[in-house]
């Protein structure tokens, strides 16, 4: 089997822009990608791409020329992105094609995701009794978390902090000015324990990616990233999922532990072996919650990391060096393709004020969603 | 009339003692509410009325449509939502009731109870949602 190479990668920054739709910044990421690679639109095999709100992706080739390519529409809800991506290796893998395409992108309405109780089989009364609010979710499951591994709230405050941090350094991000984690700390709750600075906010963004096989890449003449492995999952019995009316009193794995099982596994590393990760970060408390589940740290270690400064551009093991979800907002077609996106330019080495130092080679992405999937990717250089 | 149930089939009888949960049959898995579609290997069991609360949070802005509680930003009273464990049945979402947002603890014990989703409403056209309250 080839191996599988990004050779190019584009984005339209995140966050808010006025006057074009979710599928013209769709375009915009591939006309990015293309120049970068160093290829034209017609060169392009095959493609799969996906968005929750903004269309249809198949119909962007009336924008970018009508060649007559195999485009396929994907769609996964959070892992969305990192669907198309798995998708579009396999293509390459299986010898079928040498060069395609992945591209995800989003445009929400301000505040909150609203949600339907008939869209996720629940009766109406689970939405009138004021129950059908993803935020409530997350601050439950964090609440327990913090109180099962001994962690303090001030340690979601901290990776808000960082990622606030991070996000002044980044481009392409929305969020771009730093706050202190004592401004953090007295912003009003929303959930708790979490409060507005802890929570990523519906956005807009695209980000594409080219991939090839490994002789096409090697012709194409750009710096060899590898994409090792691209694994999605579902949740096993007993995780703790969005809506739920009730859960098991048995507790039971999470669909981030099987996919990062099995990354590691395909890619024949451990976590050990990672320079770079790019984890989740729909609010705070995932971010710590994924630190452990991905297996870089033990339950209940995360704040030490935290305050040692461990998950910081220049510690141990950066996380989340373009803000993250926090700093970047969530485009939900896009924001899996970002992590990748953020991970081939740290690897490339171009990532500018927010390059992580010391040459980073491999590098991690986890995106976990709605109603209990994960996606994870592995790249190496 | 008097007050009535936010939904049918959500508690067990019109004094509103207690949920109905739902039984899989074949597994023995307990879960709540019951589905909405009728299905040969569910069938309706009382859900227990004392239990501890596993985790919870505090819904601290007026929720969107299709909330029907009071919502007015101005008098907006923030609720606790929790997830309390029924022993040998399951957990349970439901809202706290008679304990403030900041004397709720992890383990700490309570008892099935119906409340009004709008306390200001007339007391002949309440409508009654679950919720549990310290013992």
């Amino acid at each position: 089997m080839s191996d599988v190479c990004i050779v190019g990668a584009g984005i339209h920054p995140f966050g808010r822009t006025e006057g074009l739709d979710g599928m013209d910044q769709g375009v915009y990421a591939v006309k990015q990608a293309l120049a970068d690679t160093g290829i034209a639109w017609e060169d392009v095999e095959f493609a799969f791409g996906g968005s929750s709100a903004s269309g249809a992706a198949d119909t962007m080739v009336s924008q970018l020329g009508l060649t007559g390519i195999q485009f396929i529409n994907v769609s996964n809800g959070c892992a969305t992105g990192g669907s198309a991506l798995n998708a579009a290796a396999s293509a390459i893998k299986s010898g079928e094609y040498e060069l395609g395409m992945a591209v995800g992108f989003d445009k929400h309405p301000r505040g909150a995701f609203n949600a339907d109780p008939a869209a996720y089989g629940l009766p109406n009364w689970y939405g009138e009794a004021g129950y059908m609010l993803t935020t409530q979710f997350f601050g439950a499951k964090i609440m327990r978390y913090l109180h099962e591994n001994g962690l303090s709230t001030e340690a979601l405050g901290r990776v808000s902090e960082k990622a606030f941090r991070n996000g002044a350094k980044t481009e392409h991000a929305w969020r771009r000015s730093e706050v202190d984690l004592e401004t953090i700390m007295n912003a009003p709750l929303i959930s708790d324990p979490l409060n507005k600075y802890m929570f990523c906010s519906p956005a807009e963004g695209a980000v594409a990616l080219i991939l090839a096989s490994e002789k096409k890449a090697k012709e194409l003449g750009g710096p060899m990233i590898r994409l090792k492995t691209s694994v999605m999952r579902t949740r096993p019995p007993g995780s703790f999922e969005v809506f739920a009316a009730s859960i098991d009193n048995e507790r039971g794995g999470t669909a981030t532990e099987l996919a990062a099982k099995a990354a590691f596994e395909q890619a024949g590393m451990g976590p050990e072996d990672i320079d770079v990760a790019q984890l989740q970060d729909t609010e705070s408390g995932a971010e710590i919650m994924h630190m452990a589940e991905n297996g870089f740290c033990p339950h209940g270690d995360q704040e030490k990391w935290l305050i040692e400064g461990r998950t910081e551009i220049n510690g141990a093991l950066p996380v989340n060096t373009d803000g993250g979800c926090l700093a970047c907002g969530e485009p939900i077609g896009a924001s899996g393709l970002r992590q990748v996106y953020e991970n081939v330019i740290q690897l490339r080495g171009t990532a500018g004020e927010h390059q992580v130092p010391g040459d980073p080679k491999t590098a991690y992405t986890q995106v976990y969603g709605a109603p209990g999937v994960a996606a994870v990717t592995i790249l190496q250089r | 009339m008097g007050a009535q149930p936010i939904a049918d089939n959500l508690f067990t009888d019109d004094r509103m003692t207690a949920l109905v949960g739902a039984r899989n049959k074949q597994t023995g898995q307990i879960f709540f509410p019951l589905p909405l579609t009728p299905n040969d290997n569910i069938e309706p069991i009382a859900l227990a009325t004392r239990g501890t609360v596993w985790t919870y949070t505090v819904q601290r802005f007026p929720p969107k449509t299709p909330y029907a509680g009071p919502a007015d930003p101005m008098n907006f009273k923030p609720y606790v939502v929790a997830y309390v464990s029924l022993p040998g049945q399951t957990m349970v979402e439901s809202r706290l009731t008679g304990v403030e947002p900041e004397d709720v603890n992890i383990g700490m014990e309570v008892e099935f109870t119906a409340i009004p989703l709008d306390p200001d409403a007339p007391a002949d056209q309440q409508i009654m949602i679950h919720a549990f309250q310290p013992v």
